[in-house]
């Protein structure tokens, strides 16, 4: 059952909503998710994805989470390989499509390990818009007529009482936790990210908890000299971390491309060896290394170097 | 499934032929929403082409962009996809620009097409117990529910083009006649399927798919034993005219690695 409008209030009004600092580790962000939570990620697909804050949440072990996000890509076989989660809901899962459909997410769901709970990517969008809201729903007129739509009991049907007309009602969505990267943030959570914004302004609305983990922290006074760059208030923000490269081996706009040769690495590991191919990823790249730095060192100077450069190539004319 | 192609006799492979027929049926100064894959190719072309104008949407939140030859993004959700836009706006955002009545065409791949050009791209088999689970809709359903003209591209073979989809992920014209209008989705339909056979249409009441034109070298009979079930035969059939030197360069330009339009035996 969706928490009641006056519970998930109640979150909001009980939060320390002054003006704070909140800079703290990756591991003591990761502290605020607790088993079993809704834990939705920013960006979209391997664009922008919160990888270091995943990457952490898998080595705390958290479990029975509720994994939601726009498009989930190579991270979301990590979670359900990693058995944090359990269930996700996203739109479109798999690496990228020139990489193929995933073995990983396949083996999870055909085997009934995993839900994967398939929504609309609009529609998914405005569920976390309802639930920034403050409104249990949205009216809309995609996935009508679907096969989607008798798969998703939360989905409802209604006729408009203005029109008459057929539309589908989507529900709010209100994760407890948001995870999301950007390029910059000051040391009080006022986020300003560059390039596509994807879902994250609606996903940090909708959650109870914001965590940031950003390629930079800059100062309040930056902030203030371009307010209109700010897409995330601080009194949403509960985390803030700096963690440059926090989304290798995936993109962050403006500051670096995937890296396209981990990236071929890793599907060519997955797709071959299915989830035991993903468990030697994790043994290799998630658990083993001492720290997000040490996970960096791993990867090749030349790649991140050619995705650097190619990243900021947003910036030519 | 991936984008399977095959060479044909001529210059050029299917996948080269269906992204310029695509890439061809594409006005200047129309907004289309284009998906991942052969979509983003065709739309690029055309704007290479004939269609400078033509203003692309992008369901990771980019309006108008130009994307880079020999950098076409395996997503569209990504910043190659945003390469010189006018605007970025949220997921939602771009996306409710459909349901205003703003974007003329959406542009989709599929793994399966039915007879009323219902695209399944979830579940292979049964979707309690698929043999394959899919990636799933993205954005497909909710271009497919929303913008004015839904162009579909699609390599034209019987395990693809089949009577009735396993799965309508995305919605057509559900079970023909009016069945989409009564469902609620009142505004737009499936307007023309692309393969490497032909160009096919819709019957105007029935809606079911009509062939309307063959490819060079492609015949009737082709695609009959190529559909899996009952395609409409009009009495006049149209041919297009082959690619000329000039797209299939333009074409190479943008994919010189061939990860999109690269031929099913290379």
């Amino acid at each position: 059952m969706p928490r009641s409008y006056k519970e998930l209030r109640e979150v909001i009004e009980n939060k320390d909503r002054g003006l704070r600092e909140k800079v703290m580790s990756l591991t003591e962000a990761i502290h605020l998710i607790q088993d079993g939570d809704h834990v939705a990620a920013g960006g979209c697909h391997y664009s922008r994805t919160p990888m270091a804050a995943i990457w952490e949440l898998i080595r705390q072990k958290k479990k029975d989470l509720v994994y939601s996000r726009s498009i989930s890509s190579t991270e979301g076989d990590l979670l359900l390989v990693a058995e944090a989660t359990k269930h996700v809901i996203t739109s479109w899962f798999s690496p990228g499509v020139t990489w193929g459909v995933s073995r990983a997410m396949r083996h999870y769901i055909q085997e009934k390990l995993a839900i994967y709970e398939e929504w609309s990517h609009m529609s998914l969008g405005l569920r976390y818009r309802a639930g920034a809201m403050g409104i249990p729903f949205i009216p809309t007129r995609v996935m009508l007529g679907s096969d989607l739509f008798p798969r998703l009991p939360e989905l409802k049907e209604m006729e408009c009482p203005y029109t008459g007309e057929k539309l589908a009602l989507v529900p709010a969505l209100n994760p407890n936790v948001a995870i999301l990267h950007t390029q910059r943030c000051d040391p009080y959570g006022n986020v300003q990210s560059e390039g596509l914004p994807f879902m994250d302004q609606d996903i940090a609305g909708a959650s109870d908890k914001v965590i940031i983990t950003t390629e930079r922290i800059i100062s309040n006074d930056q902030v203030r000299r371009s307010p209109d760059r700010t897409s995330i208030p601080f009194f949403q923000v509960d985390a803030v971390v700096e963690v440059p490269y926090g989304c290798l081996p995936h993109e962050c706009y403006g500051y670096y491309e995937p890296d396209f040769s981990h990236m071929d690495y890793y599907v060519k590991l997955m797709m071959g060896k299915g989830p035991e191919g993903v468990k030697e990823y994790l043994d290799q790249y998630v658990y083993a290394p001492e720290s997000w730095t040490d996970y960096l060192e791993m990867l090749k100077f030349g790649d991140i170097l050619r995705a650097t450069t190619d990243g900021r190539s947003v910036y030519n004319d | 499934m991936e984008e399977v192609f095959t060479m044909t006799k001529n210059s050029y492979n299917t996948a080269e032929l269906v992204a310029i027929m695509s890439a061809r049926l594409l006005e200047d100064g129309k907004i289309i929403f284009g998906g991942a894959g052969m979509p983003l190719i065709s739309c690029v072309l055309a704007q290479k082409m004939h269609a400078p104008r033509l203003t692309i949407l992008f369901e990771g939140g980019v309006i108008g962009p130009h994307i880079e030859p020999g950098k076409l993004p395996p997503s569209t959700n990504e910043q190659r996809a945003a390469r010189r836009g006018n605007m970025h706006l949220s997921i939602t955002d771009v996306l409710l620009l459909q349901q205003r009545g703003y974007v003329d065409y959406g542009f989709l791949g599929g793994a399966q097409i039915d007879q009323y050009g219902n695209l399944n791209s979830s579940f292979i088999g049964d979707a309690d117990n698929p043999k394959v689970r899919l990636p799933g809709t993205g954005g497909a359903n909710d271009i497919a529910s929303l913008a004015s003209k839904i162009l579909v591209a699609m390599h034209h073979e019987k395990r693809r083009f089949v009577e009735k989809v396993d799965f309508i992920t995305t919605p057509g014209y559900l079970q023909g006649g009016d069945s989409r209008e009564k469902a609620g989705l009142t505004a737009g339909g499936i307007y023309r399927v692309i393969t490497h056979l032909g160009l096919f249409d819709f019957h105007p009441t029935t809606r079911r798919m009509r062939l309307e034109a063959l490819h060079p070298g492609a015949q009737v009979e082709e695609v009959q034993e190529n559909t899996g079930f009952e395609m409409l035969i009009p009495d006049e059939i149209g041919h297009t005219d082959p690619p000329t030197e000039e797209e299939l360069r333009i074409l190479r330009e943008l994919d010189p690695d061939q990860r999109y339009t690269r031929a099913k035996d290379e």
